[in-house]
């Protein structure tokens, strides 16, 4: 048992503990007494007041647990304890009912009540841990109570219990899978959380509960592709995973044009370089014809989404993401994960494993994708076998015209290893590349038969067969190395090995006729003790040699078939039997003894030597199943690419508040900042209450303050679906080398497009997308210029459509060069909402009272870490709801704290009110009415803006003297 | 009716000798008996490290690794991907070496209480929870010798009795309130040049990998950013979590706020463009006797283009053939030791001086009677190389902002030897 000092000291004298538990007796978890005594002890000391005592005896059972040993009886008294005061006393009470209560169901009912307590308890953790023990206790009587309970916790405040709720609902499921529907309804429910600390885990639950159901994925698809990036690591393998699967359903093949010319591509897989030639031609030719093919944008954007994950240290985020690249990416684009599978092969043995297991899948469809990587598959003598078996696997994938003489050297050295099972793989290895190339096959014979007189009978039974495969596909040239051969059945023991020896012979009779029956008369000699595998060989060899050369073999065909007669083995027997009706002419015999030349000395075809990962990729890379090579249990087939796109529609979320447009800012956010962006700060759960805005700590670079700008755009997702639509057709050929800039780009669109709502509009907002285009080379030499022509850029795009326009307070008193101007706003979609008519607006008064009373509590401490100028900063800050669209008749007010000095007025902070028409009128002479500030607070008052769909302000407040 | 489970079932820690010496379910229990599946393949294997990774079992799934004399084996009942459950059980074990010191089994068995209350935090059913160490650490403190002698006495416990509220944090791997009294940064950029020298002494394959690991002593929430002379000369990066991929792409900066203690900044592959400068050469002469059973052996190590620093804690490790009985050698310099049970030759070099070339040479003692080995050994080197990082990567400055202090930075540069491999 334990042996640290403090609790052997604990122990004391107390012989039946310690060392011997650990000891191997095996009466030791039975029934002696001293077992009972030890029992009544623990359970003394768990009635006991001392906190210390029932920490010791729980600490006890615990290790008892761990061995495995069995601990039931303590229940009654262990449960007592589940409401300890004691923090430690009590984690390990729930360890012991989580592990017994299966068994004890009555008495584990008594914990049940503080559980439910736990649940009500104000803080998020106390409540989250109530409910993780408590859907934890496998007891079908609680169902309704966990139902209960996981309800409540997926509609909690904090988004840390509704992650637990997650967490409860596979084992609920598990438990009593006739919640299911139920069940369905709470995981919808959580589908649309917005933090990135549920996410993973109810997706999990999806993929557990109802993994068919791909409709609920829908609504949440690009909220989850946006949000992947700040998801933890293991919620990010399961989103990916799932969505590799949705994606298959929802979008067409990238490659559908390609599709067509795969089978051809996959002959001339091994073919010669002229035939790839050949091919790349047609497949060019192809390329050119083809109907135009455009990425669903959704499509585009998982690829997107993902891409940077590629750069994340665990091992299976990376693998995920290659697997989905593989499965979704068009063609030209899958080679970007080849790196970084090759950097996982640095990494433990275990996981080298795995990676070059689907390495030697992908390698056989993509070649080219690893060809640069050859060198990184080289085997080291001290690598495992199982990991050597498989490099060779993909060396010989990887094998064409141009390396073979590379890899041939490479394989020269394997040869000579110590490692015998991986010499053997060696020499399979090189048959195949000689099969495959047939520059080669002569090298790669001689190398063969060299072999031969290896001193190592592993080595050369495998030569034996793999030259006896060679040999079939040009046996006239070499009739040398068959007669060499047949001196081998002398010494070689290895039945495969003198069975393909004798196949040989027999199938070649014609080019070795001296030799043939000499052969045959040995193994007659020795037929009785060989192994079964040989024998069929023998008959075949004296059937074959009794049709061509009967004379001399004659007797010795009807000894073996005689031996064969009464063998052991019925099949044997039986090919012995049948082979005398048809060789051997009696009256009996019927028509088929006429064609028995032709039957046995047909011309064969020669053997394929194929890849053992060959068609492998039909299960998903990556998978267990794929692992295996056969179905798990519970995979979920990969779906084949639909013929005709599904609606691509339903992925449209209407977004029907303001706030909701808080996390669509988020979310444009991380599409700006792919990987673990500038905002991770901002990225956990900013919609808890608990959380502490990290506002601005990030803000620092240029770079980010225009990333957070361009994020900052209230646009709908339709329109950048549109948008996007138009990019992707103009840069399909230019895709490749404009990749970099495209994020410049980007940045540039995102600030136009929201100009884009109807589709009157969208040539406009071409227009502005080409503006931006020409400028993002410029753009490249400094974020800050970017942004400064990102803003104008979008000012003149909007300034064409006259639905949108904007007004920006802040743009006027800030010359627009500064970075303050690239806090631009850009503009609604209208189209998205039904027009409501024209209303009168609330008068102002009553919204300024609820903003003032906010601003009393506004503290300016948590500010930014890094004092900037005024820029903009309210992607990171949380707006707050002043009026709500219904309430409004159409018109929205939001404002939000940016946390940032006001740069005229060193007392004062800017307050950024963003108003939102959803009408189609226009709104006109805004400004602000009476001011009523409390005491100590003024107002600097924006100049009266006469027709505005969106403004923003800056107010001032001077109750703050900090700054 | 049966009810798929996913992800982790079970966990059972074996020992070499086929000990069950610690379980744990997070689901209903599985017996101890599915583990003989595992023990059969073990048999099969041989030698422990090719003992399969996953195993298929008629209802269960076994994916198991293999680290430190221990093999962790989750008992899997569904359809996961494998690398996620490797991935995990080896965050577990590097757990367990961040709390005991050690992976061990002693460590395991003297602590088992804490194992089991960080199994328990690590997986929700199954599914991963927490696993970043600065988590875990708030939620159980690691076991010190003086924290034990207290909690005897005092009987406190080393469950941490605040509640963890990193877990729900905006940025998990830092914990809140960190103070020190002296501020402190440092990073080592460590550097392994992986490599396969033929026969005649030309490279058949060359790479440096690297990696950066720091040891980050900082109060507060401190924001650093770290940026390189060259950065180009990373190809291939993966990043901690807590780095901001944004800046790199624009900047090439790494800019993050940093976990507390020590952590693996970023690994990253130098491209493969820039030759690598090797910076030792071996001369090597070994050969094996038909009729005499014995053999000759003759190594030299000598430095070469290691930029005036010199070579340091070489070590040559030489697994020899089977027939190998015994080895008579001489060495100029260090010491070596043959295993005659192993085969395995240590020649434990220590620096390298150009004007006197270490040696080593000697007779092989071969098996009577059984062949001559036919291939020659291959030698694996290690070696050190302080105040050099062989790719060129220098580090240009660090700069800290959220915080007032002025901090102590320090960079340390270190060259290794990574699978670096000669053939004979």
């Amino acid at each position: 048992m334990a042996a640290s000092p403090a609790y052997g000291e604990e122990k004391g004298g107390s012989s039946s503990l310690g060392e011997p538990e650990y000891g191997h007796d095996p009466a030791s978890g039975g029934i002696f007494s001293s077992d009972y005594k030890r029992h009544d002890d623990l359970k003394e000391m768990l009635d006991s007041n001392k906190d210390s005592l029932k920490l010791e005896a729980m600490k006890r059972i615990v290790a008892m647990i761990a061995r495995g040993k069995n601990a039931s009886d303590l229940f009654p008294a262990v449960v007592k304890n589940v409401a300890c005061k004691n923090i430690e006393v009590k984690k390990l009470v729930y360890v012991y009912l989580v592990r017994y209560a299966e068994e004890q169901q009555d008495l584990a009912l008594l914990s049940i009540s503080t559980f439910q307590r736990g649940l009500k308890d104000p803080n998020q953790l106390i409540r989250a841990s109530a409910l993780r023990v408590l859907s934890s206790i496998r007891v079908p009587i609680i169902v309704p109570i966990m139902m209960l309970a996981i309800k409540e916790a997926a509609s909690d405040m904090s988004p840390y219990v509704r992650k637990t709720a997650a967490h409860a609902i596979p084992k609920l499921y598990s438990l009593d899978s006739d919640q299911k529907d139920q069940l369905i309804e709470v995981i919808e429910k959580l589908l649309a959380d917005k933090t990135t600390l549920v996410a993973g885990s109810v997706v999990m639950a999806f993929e557990e509960v109802c993994p068919e159901r791909i409709d609920l994925i829908h609504k949440n698809y690009r909220k989850l592709c946006n949000l992947l990036i700040d998801v933890e690591e293991w919620g990010q393998v399961v989103i990916i995973n799932m969505l590799t699967r949705y994606a298959r359903t929802q979008f067409l093949s990238p490659n559908q044009n390609e599709s067509l010319l795969e089978e051809n591509t996959e002959k001339a897989f091994y073919g010669s370089e002229e035939e790839d030639a050949k091919d790349a031609k047609a497949e060019a030719a192809s390329l050119a014809k083809r109907k135009p093919y455009v990425m669903d944008p959704d499509h585009r954007l998982l690829l997107r989404n993902t891409k940077p994950l590629l750069q994340s240290r665990n091992a299976a985020v990376v693998m995920a993401v290659a697997q989905l690249y593989f499965h979704l990416a068009p063609k030209a684009e899958v080679g970007v994960i080849a790196k970084a599978l090759v950097r996982l092969l640095r990494s433990h043995s275990e996981v080298q494993y795995v990676v070059l297991q689907n390495v030697a899948t992908m390698s056989i469809k993509r070649r080219g994708m690893f060809e640069p990587y050859l060198k990184s598959f080289y085997i080291r003598s001290t690598d495992p076998t199982q990991i050597k078996i498989l490099k060779l696997e993909v060396l010989t994938n990887l094998a064409n015209e141009t390396n073979i003489s590379t890899i041939l050297r490479e394989f020269q050295t394997y040869i000579r290893s110590m490692d015998k099972d991986f010499v053997a793989a060696t020499i399979q290895a090189i048959g195949r590349c000689a099969t495959n190339i047939g520059k080669v096959r002569d090298t790669c014979l001689n190398g063969l038969v060299q072999l031969l007189s290896n001193r190592d009978e592993l080595v050369v039974a495998e030569s034996v067969v793999v030259i006896k495969k060679l040999l079939q596909m040009q046996p006239a040239q070499h009739s040398e190395i068959i007669k060499h051969m047949a001196k081998l059945t002398d010494n070689i023991q290895v039945p495969m090995a003198r069975a393909s020896i004798l196949w040989l012979i027999g199938e070649y009779c014609e080019h070795v006729p001296k030799i043939a029956p000499d052969v045959l008369r040995k193994m007659a000699k020795s037929f009785t003790n060989e192994e079964d595998i040989v024998k069929l060989q023998v008959i075949n060899l004296a059937a074959k040699l009794y049709l061509t050369n009967s004379k001399q073999s004659k007797l010795l065909t009807q000894y073996v078939l005689n031996l064969a007669k009464y063998d052991q083995n019925y099949d044997i027997r039986d090919r012995a039997r049948f082979i005398r009706q048809l060789i051997v002419p009696t009256e009996k015999s019927g028509a088929l003894n006429k064609y028995a030349k032709k039957l046995f000395l047909a011309q064969k075809p020669a053997p394929i030597l194929e890849s053992s990962f060959k068609d492998r990729d039909h299960f998903q890379l990556g998978s267990l199943s794929h692992l295996l090579n056969a179905k798990a249990v519970g995979y979920q087939e990969l779906p084949d690419w639909p013929d005709e796109a599904p609606d691509p529609s339903v992925r449209n979320v209407e977004v029907p508040e303001w706030t909701k447009c808080t996390s669509r800012e988020k979310r444009k956010e991380k599409v700006e900042k792919p990987f673990y962006s500038d905002s991770e700060g901002e990225s956990g759960p900013t919609e808890s209450a608990d959380s502490e805005p990290e506002s601005g700590s990030e803000e620092h670079s240029s770079s980010s303050s225009s990333g957070s700008s361009s994020s900052d755009t209230e646009e709908e997702e339709e329109e950048e679906d549109s948008r996007e639509q138009s990019e992707d057709k103009e840069e399909e050929e230019e895709e490749e080398e404009k990749r970099p800039k495209r994020k410049d780009k980007d940045g540039s669109r995102k600030a136009v497009s929201g100009s884009a709502g109807s589709p009157s509009e969208e040539e406009e907002e071409e227009e502005g997308a080409k503006k931006g285009k020409k400028k993002a080379p410029q753009g490249r030499k400094g974020h800050a210029e970017t942004s400064s022509e990102e803003a104008s850029t979008s000012e003149s795009s909007s300034s064409g459509s006259d639905s949108g326009s904007e007004a920006e307070a802040k743009q006027r008193k800030v010359p627009p060069s500064s970075k303050a101007s690239s806090k631009e706003i850009s503009l609604l979609d209208l189209d998205d909402f039904t027009p409501p008519p024209p209303q009168p607006i609330p008068s102002s008064s009553i919204i300024s009272t609820s903003l003032v009373t906010d601003l009393e509590g506004l503290t300016l401490t948590d500010t930014s870490l890094t004092p900037t100028l005024l820029s903009p900063a309210f992607s990171a800050v949380k707006t707050y709801e002043l009026l709500h669209r219904m309430a409004g008749e159409g018109l929205a007010v939001e404002y939000c704290f940016s946390r940032r000095p006001f740069p005229g007025d060193p007392h004062m902070v800017a307050v950024q009110i963003q108003i939102s028409n959803n009408t189609d009128t226009e709104v006109k002479n805004l400004r602000v009415n009476e001011p009523k500030p409390l005491s100590g607070m003024r107002i600097q008052e924006f100049p009266e803006i006469v027709a505005a769909l969106w403004f923003q302000s800056a107010w001032r407040q001077g109750t703050q003297p900090a700054w | 009716m049966c009810f798929q489970q996913k992800m982790i079932h079970s966990l059972f820690l074996i020992n070499c000798s086929g000990d069950i010496f610690l379980e744990k379910h997070w689901k209903s229990v599985v017996s101890q008996s599915v583990c003989d599946y595992f023990f059969e393949a073990q048999e099969k294997a041989i030698d422990v490290e090719n003992v399969p990774p996953v195993i298929s079992t008629p209802h269960h799934y076994l994916i198991s690794i293999y680290r430190d004399k221990i093999f962790f084996v989750s008992v899997i009942q569904t359809e996961v991907p494998p690398l996620f459950v490797i991935e995990f059980l080896h965050r577990v074990a590097d757990t367990f070496q961040d709390y005991f010191g050690e992976c061990s089994e002693t460590a395991i068995k003297d602590n088992v209480v804490i194992v089991y209350e960080l199994l328990e935090e690590m997986l929700d059913n199954g599914f991963p929870l927490a696993t970043e160490s600065n988590i875990l650490k708030e939620l159980i403190k690691p076991p010190t010798i003086l924290r034990s002698v207290v909690n005897s006495i005092t009987g406190s416990s080393n469950v941490g009795d605040t509640l963890p509220t990193g877990q729900l944090s905006n940025i998990p791997w830092r914990r809140a309130g960190v103070k020190y009294t002296n501020n402190e940064a440092y990073f080592d950029v460590i550097e392994e040049i992986d490599a396969i020298i033929d026969k005649s002494g030309s490279t058949v394959f060359a790479e440096i990998q690297g990696v950066i690991d720091s040891c980050i002593k900082l109060s507060g929430m401190p924001d650093l950013s770290l940026s390189f002379m060259n950065p180009r000369l990373l190809d291939d990066v993966s990043f901690h979590p807590c780095i901001r991929f944004k800046r790199w792409e624009s900047e090439r900066v790494l800019s993050f706020i940093p976990p507390d203690g020590n952590f693996r900044l970023i690994s990253y592959r130098v491209s493969s463009q820039n030759l690598v400068a090797i910076p030792v050469y071996v001369k090597h002469m070994i050969s094996f006797k038909e009729n005499t059973s014995s053999g000759r052996f003759d190594v030299t190590i000598g430095p070469k283009q290691n930029m005036g620093k010199t070579v340091e804690g070489v070590v040559m490790t030489v697994h020899m053939p089977k027939a190998v009985l015994n080895m008579n050698l001489t060495a100029t310099q260090g010491s070596y030791t043959f295993d005659p049970v192993t085969k395995v030759l240590t020649w434990d070099v220590g620096k390298i001086t150009p004007q006197k070339l270490p040696n080593l040479k000697g007779i092989v003692n071969l098996q009577s009677g059984a062949p001559k080995p036919e291939e020659n050994p291959s030698l694996n080197i290690q070696f050190k190389i302080q105040q050099l990082a062989i790719s060129g990567l220098k580090v240009n400055r660090l700069d800290m902002y959220g915080e007032k202090y002025k901090p102590f930075k320090g960079v340390k540069y270190i060259t290794k030897a990574g699978k670096f491999q000669v053939r004979t």
